[in-house]
C-alpha cells in the first residue's frame, strides 16, 4: 500500500523554497553551479536552475549539469551491473559552489560516491547538498543544507519519488515492503 | 555480462550498451584526472600465450584507469613456455585472486574453454583467440565507426544501414570474424573481399557478401573499408603467388583510395604493412582511423571490464 | 594348434576345484538369437554344445537370458590398446576389460604402440599379454611401415608367419600416402593372406587440421579437415587394389563421398572392404561448437549428411563392419585447449549400444545384420580363427547377451578401461550388455566384470581357439 505524502503542488512549493535558500545562503546566482545525481536529481536540478532565473534578475549566471557516480559506487559487486548516466560538467568547478541534488537522501553513499567524483573534476570552493527527501538512516557523516521534506520512515518502507519528466505523473509516496523489502533510492 | 567470449550471440542491445558506457569512458579521458575509482581492489590479469603489445598495454591502460590492480602474465619466459598446461595456469590465476582474466590465446576456443572449465572462476574477456574471435576489436571497431559518423550524438545509435567492406586475410581472421557477426547485428551492411584461397570453405552462414574483386567493392562507395594485415606465414602457403599480386589486386592502393567517397572512413586494426595491404597516403589520411582505434580501444574495453568486472558475479548473466 | 586336436577339459564337478575356479559349462536359458527365434545356449568346454528349446543340462551354471538378445562374440577390428608404451593411458589388461565390458571377445590390436609393432617380437608380445589377461583375444595387428614412417616396409612377412600370425597391416593414425609404398604392400601381403588396412587421410590437404572442413569450421576459427581428403585417398586405393589384384581395407571411412566411393568400387569387383565407427554413426559436428576436447577424433565428425549416408552404407553392405577406433587417452590430454587435445575417443564400451542407438533402433539393421557388422565379418577381414562364428552347436562358445530394452544414461561407472575420454558421458543411451562369454567361461556377468585373476586362470585352462 503506497501512501502519498507530496503532491505536484508539494513539490513545486518545495522546490521553490529550496531556490531561495540556495539564492540566499550563496548570496545570489554567481558562481552558482547546480549539478543533479542521474536519474532524477537531473532533473530536479534543472527545475531548480530554471526557478533561480525566474527568481533573480541575473539569473542566467547560474550553470546545471549533471554528475554521474556509478562509477564511484562502493557497492558495485554487491548489486547487478548499473548502466552509467552521461556525466556534464558545465566548464571548470574550481573555486565556484556546487549544489549536489538527488531525489532521495537515505543511506549518504551515493553522496559520499558524488564527492570523489566531484573532487576528480575539479576543486569547487563550497559543496552543498539539496535533497527532494531526506528519509534517515544515514550510514555516513552527511547531510543535506537544503531539504524538500524530511520524511522519517522505517527501513521496511519504501519511498517513491515520480516526477513528469522521468515517470509521467508526479507525487511523493511511501510504500510498506512486504518483508525482506527494498531500500529507497 | 559474465563473461566477453565472442561477437556472435551478443544482442545489439548489450553491445550498444558497452558501446554506450565506452562512451562515458572516452570522456574520463578528456578530463585532468584520467582515472576512475571503480575497479579498486579487483585484479585484472592479461593472460598472454600469444606475443601482442598493442593489444596487451591496451587492455593494461584501461584496467588501470579503473583502479584495478593488474598482472601481466607472459607465456614467453614463464611456465608455460615449459609446457604447463592452461589448466595449471588458471587454477594458479585463481589461487591469486583473479577476479577478471584478458586472454590471448594461439588456440581457437581457449578462452571459451577457460570459461567453461570451472578452473577458475574470474570473467573472462577474450583478446584474440587464433583464428576465432577478437571481440574487444570488433566493439573498438564499431565504436570509432559511430563515433566518426554521429559524433557526440552516437549514445543509443546503431549502424543501421552503414556500407562496411572488410578486405583481406578473411580466412585466417578473428577481427574479421568478429567484425562480421557485430556489425552486422548492429545493422550494418558487410561485404567481404578476399582472394578465394582465403575465404572459409563456406560462409553461407555469416551475415556479409563475399566478394573477389576490391575494384568493383570500392566502386560501390562503401561507407567503411577496412583493411586487415596480411601475415608474413601467408606467404608461403600458396594463398597467392606473391606480395606484388596481392597488393596489386587487393590492396589499398593510392588509385583505388582516390577512388573512395570523401566520406569513406578508412580503417586497419594495425599493425599495418604499408605499401602492401594499404599504401601510406591511405593510412595516413583524414580518412584514416587508425590512431583513433588505438585510443577507443582503451575506451571500450574499460568498458568491458566495468560490465564484467562491476555487479554481482553470480545474480548477472 | 586347433581345438579340435585337444583333449577336452575334464568335466568340472567330478574335479576338487580351487575355489577361485570359473565354471566353464553354462546353460543360458531362453534368449532370443540374431534370427529372432528363442533357444536355450548349452556351453561347455569352450563350445557351444547345443541350442534349442527345452535344453536340461545337470551341474550346469543357468543362467537367464529371458528378454536378452544373443549375439556371437563382437570383434572389433580398431582398438587401440597403447601396450607397450603408453601404460598411462591403457594396457593391454585394462583394454582387454573394456572390450568384454563392451560385448567383445576379440580385438585387433593397432600398430601404434611405442615401439610399434613393425616386428615379430612386439607383435609376439602383444600377444602374449592378450593371452595372459584372458578376457579377448587380442590380435595384434602389424604396421605396413617401418615405424609408422611411411618410407619402407615393415617385416611384414615376419609378423604373418610369426606366433601372432598377423594378418592385418595398418600404419593406423597415418596414412599410407606414397602410392607407390601403398602398391607395394598391397601386392606384398597377398604371399600370406593378409590386408592392408588403411588411415584415408591426405597428409598435405589436412595439415594442421582440426575438425571437419565446412561452416563450423569457418566459423569456429578451427582448420579445417576437408572430407576429400579422406575420399582421394580411398579412390587411389582402390584402383591401387584393383590394379594389383589385391584385397583392401578403409578404416574409419567418415564421409558420403565416400561412401559412394566405395560403393562404386564393390560394384566394379574391386576387393575393398569398409569401416564405420560407432561415433560416426551417431554424432555429428555441431558438438564442436564448445570446443569441448572429448569430441575431437581423427578423422572428425561431420555433417548429419554424413552420418546418414553412413547408416544407409552400413545397411546396405557398403560399408562391411563397424569398428570402435577405441583410443583411451589420459585425463590431461583432454583437459586442455581444442588445439592441444589429442584425437580420440574410447568406444569399446559403449559400442553396442551406439550401434543400437544409430541403426538398430531405426529399423536400418535388425540383430543378425549386427552380428554381421560386428562379429562375423570382422573375424573374416582378419582371418582370425575361433571368433565370429554363428551360433550354432559346436562353434566356439564366444558369445554376447544384450539387455535391448533398458535405457541407462552412460557414465564413468560403464567404463572399464583405463580412458574416460568418451563422448557418451551423461547421454541416454539404449541397451546394456548383460555377460560376455569367452572360450566358454564368462569375462563380464550380469553386467560385472569378473576379476581378473580368475579370468587370467580361466585362460590358461580353457581351451584355445
Ligand atoms: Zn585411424
Amino acid at each position: 500500500m503506497a501512501r502519498t505524502v507530496l503532491a505536484q503542488a508539494d513539490i513545486d512549493r518545495a522546490l521553490t523554497r529550496i531556490s531561495h535558500e540556495i539564492l540566499e545562503s550563496n548570496r545570489g546566482p554567481d558562481d552558482l553551479v547546480i549539478l543533479g545525481i542521474p536519474t532524477r536529481g537531473v532533473v530536479l536540478a534543472q527545475r531548480i536552475a530554471a526557478s533561480i532565473r525566474r527568481i533573480e534578475p541575473n539569473g542566467a549566471a547560474v550553470a546545471v549539469g549533471s554528475l554521474d557516480v556509478t562509477m564511484y559506487r562502493d557497492d558495485l559487486s554487491r548489486t547487478t551491473t548499473r548502466t552509467p548516466s552521461p556525466t556534464h560538467v558545465p566548464g571548470s568547478i574550481d573555486g565556484r559552489t556546487v549544489v549536489l541534488v538527488d531525489d532521495v537522501l537515505y543511506s549518504g553513499r551515493t553522496i559520499r560516491a558524488a564527492l570523489d567524483a566531484l573532487g576528480d573534476h575539479g576543486r569547487p570552493k563550497i559543496v552543498r547538498l539539496a535533497v527532494l527527501v531526506d528519509r534517515g538512516h544515514r550510514e555516513l557523516p552527511i547531510r543535506a543544507d537544503f531539504v524538500g521534506k524530511n520524511l522519517p520512515s522505517a527501513a521496511t518502507e519504501r519511498i517513491n519519488v515520480h516526477l513528469a519528466e522521468t515517470d509521467g505523473d508526479e507525487f511523493v509516496s511511501i510504500e510498506t515492503m512486504s518483508t525482506d523489502g527494498g531500500v529507497g533510492a | 555480462m559474465r563473461h566477453l567470449l565472442t561477437t556472435k550471440g551478443l544482442d545489439s542491445d548489450t553491445a550498444i550498451t558497452l558501446l554506450d558506457v565506452a562512451e562515458d569512458m572516452a570522456d574520463v579521458a578528456d578530463r585532468e584526472i584520467r582515472k576512475l575509482p571503480t575497479l579498486r581492489g579487483k585484479t585484472v590479469v592479461n593472460l598472454f600465450f600469444e606475443d601482442s603489445t598493442r593489444t596487451r598495454i591496451s587492455f593494461e591502460a584501461a584496467a588501470k584507469r579503473l583502479s584495478a590492480d593488474v598482472i601481466n602474465f607472459s607465456a614467453k619466459g614463464s611456465s608455460v613456455s615449459k609446457g604447463e598446461s592452461l589448466k595449471d595456469t588458471a587454477q594458479t590465476l585463481a589461487a591469486i585472486g583473479a577476479d577478471g582474466v584478458v586472454i590471448r590465446h594461439p588456440a581457437s576456443g581457449a578462452p571459451q574453454v577457460l570459461a567453461d572449465s570451472g578452473w577458475i572462476d574470474a570473467g573472462i574477456i577474450n583478446a584474440g583467440d587464433g583464428t576465432h574471435e577478437h571481440p574487444t576489436q570488433a566493439l573498438l571497431d564499431a565504436f570509432t565507426i559511430r563515433r566518426r559518423l554521429h559524433g557526440k550524438a552516437s549514445r543509443g545509435k546503431d549502424l543501421d544501414g552503414v556500407t562496411v567492406t572488410i578486405v583481406g586475410d578473411i580466412l585466417h581472421s578473428r577481427v574479421a570474424r568478429s567484425n562480421v557477426w557485430l556489425l552486422a547485428g548492429l545493422g550494418a551492411d558487410v561485404t567481404l573481399v578476399a582472394p578465394p584461397t582465403l575465404v572459409p570453405a563456406d560462409t553461407s552462414g555469416w551475415p556479409a557478401r563475399v566478394e573477389f574483386d576490391l575494384d568493383a567493392a570500392v566502386d560501390t562507395q562503401p561507407d567503411v573499408v577496412m583493411m586487415l594485415r596480411i601475415q608474413a606465414e601467408r606467404m608461403h602457403g600458396s594463398f597467392f603467388p606473391n606480395s606484388r599480386e596481392y597488393s596489386r589486386r587487393w590492396g589499398l592502393d593510392d588509385a583505388r583510395f582516390a577512388r573512395l567517397g570523401t566520406d569513406s572512413i578508412v580503417m586497419h586494426p594495425g599493425p599495418m604493412n604499408r605499401g602492401l595491404e594499404i599504401s601510406s597516403m591511405a593510412a595516413d589520411s583524414q580518412q584514416s582511423t587508425v590512431r583513433e582505434q588505438v585510443a577507443n580501444g582503451v575506451s571500450v574495453r574499460m568498458a568491458a571490464l566495468y560490465l564484467l568486472l562491476s555487479g554481482d558475479r553470480e545474480g548477472t548473466k | 594348434m586347433t581345438t579340435a586336436q585337444r583333449p577336452p577339459t575334464p568335466s568340472l564337478p567330478t574335479r576338487d576345484l580351487p575355489t577361485h575356479t570359473v565354471p566353464t559349462n553354462y546353460l543360458i536359458g531362453g534368449a532370443a538369437l540374431p534370427d529372432g527365434t528363442r533357444a536355450d545356449i548349452l556351453l561347455a568346454d569352450g563350445r557351444i554344445d547345443e541350442i534349442g528349446t527345452g535344453i536340461s543340462a545337470a551341474g550346469a551354471t543357468r543362467i537367464d537370458a529371458d528378454g536378452l538378445v544373443a549375439l556371437p562374440g563382437l570383434v572389433d577390428l580398431h582398438t587401440h590398446l597403447r601396450e607397450p608404451g603408453y601404460e598411462q593411458s591403457e594396457t593391454v589388461l585394462t583394454g582387454s576389460q573394456a572390450a568384454a565390458r563392451g560385448g567383445f571377445t576379440s580385438v585387433f590390436a593397432m600398430a601404434n604402440t611405442s615401439p610399434v609393432q613393425d616386428t615379430a617380437g612386439v607383435v609376439e608380445q602383444v600377444l602374449a599379454l592378450g593371452e595372459a589377461a584372458g578376457y579377448v583375444t587380442v590380435q595384434p595387428i602389424g604396421a605396413v611401415t617401418v615405424g609408422l614412417k611411411g618410407q619402407s616396409l615393415a617385416e611384414l612377412g615376419a609378423m604373418a608367419a610369426s606366433r601372432a600370425r598377423v594378418r592385418v597391416f595398418s600404419d593406423d593414425g597415418f596414412c599410407v600416402s606414397d602410392p607407390l609404398l601403398m602398391r607395394r604392400a598391397l601386392e606384398y601381403v597377398k604371399a600370406f593372406g593378409g590386408v592392408v588396412a588403411q588411415h584415408a587421410q591426405e597428409p598435405r590437404l589436412t595439415e594442421g587440421a582440426q575438425m571437419n572442413e565446412g561452416a563450423l569450421s569457418g566459423e569456429l576459427g578451427l582448420a579445417g579437415w576437408p572430407a576429400v581428403a579422406e575420399e582421394s585417398i580411398i579412390a587411389r586405393d582402390v584402383l591401387l587394389a584393383e590394379h594389383v589384384g589385391s584385397r583392401l581395407h578403409i578404416c574409419h571411412v567418415s564421409t558420403a563421398g565416400s561412401v559412394d566411393v566405395i560403393r562404386w568400387a564393390k560394384a566394379r569387383g574391386i576387393d575393398v572392404t569398409a569401416e564405420v565407427t560407432p561415433h560416426h554413426l551417431l554424432l555429428t559436428e555441431d558438438l564442436i561448437a564448445g570446443y569441448d576436447a572429448r569430441y575431437k577424433v581423427n578423422p572428425p565428425l561431420r555433417r548429419r549428411e554424413d552420418t546418414e549416408a553412413l547408416r544407409a552404407g552400413l545397411a546396405d553392405g557398403t560399408i562391411d563392419i563397424v569398428a570402435t577406433d577405441h583410443a583411451p587417452h589420459p585425463v590431461e590430454a583432454k583437459d586442455c585447449e581444442w588445439d592441444a587435445a589429442a584425437n580420440g575417443m574410447v568406444g569399446l564400451e559403449s559400442a553396442l549400444s551406439v550401434v543400437h542407438a544409430s541403426v538398430v533402433a531405426n529399423g536400418l539393421l535388425d540383430w543378425a545384420d549386427v552380428a554381421r557388422v560386428l562379429s562375423q565379418t570382422p573375424a573374416r577381414i582378419g582371418r582370425i580363427e575361433g571368433q565370429g562364428h554363428s551360433l550354432a552347436a559346436g562353434a566356439p562358445a564366444e558369445l554376447t547377451l544384450y539387455d535391448p530394452a533398458v535405457n541407462r544414461v552412460f557414465g564413468t561407472d560403464d567404463l572399464s578401461g583405463k580412458g574416460v575420454n568418451s563422448p557418451y558421458l551423461g547421454v541416454t543411451l539404449p541397451g546394456r550388455v548383460v555377460s560376455t562369454f569367452h572360450r566358454g567361461y564368462p569375462t563380464v556377468l550380469n553386467g560385472q566384470l569378473q576379476d581378473a585373476s580368475l579370468i587370467a586362470d580361466a585362460g590358461r585352462e580353457s581351451p584355445r581357439g
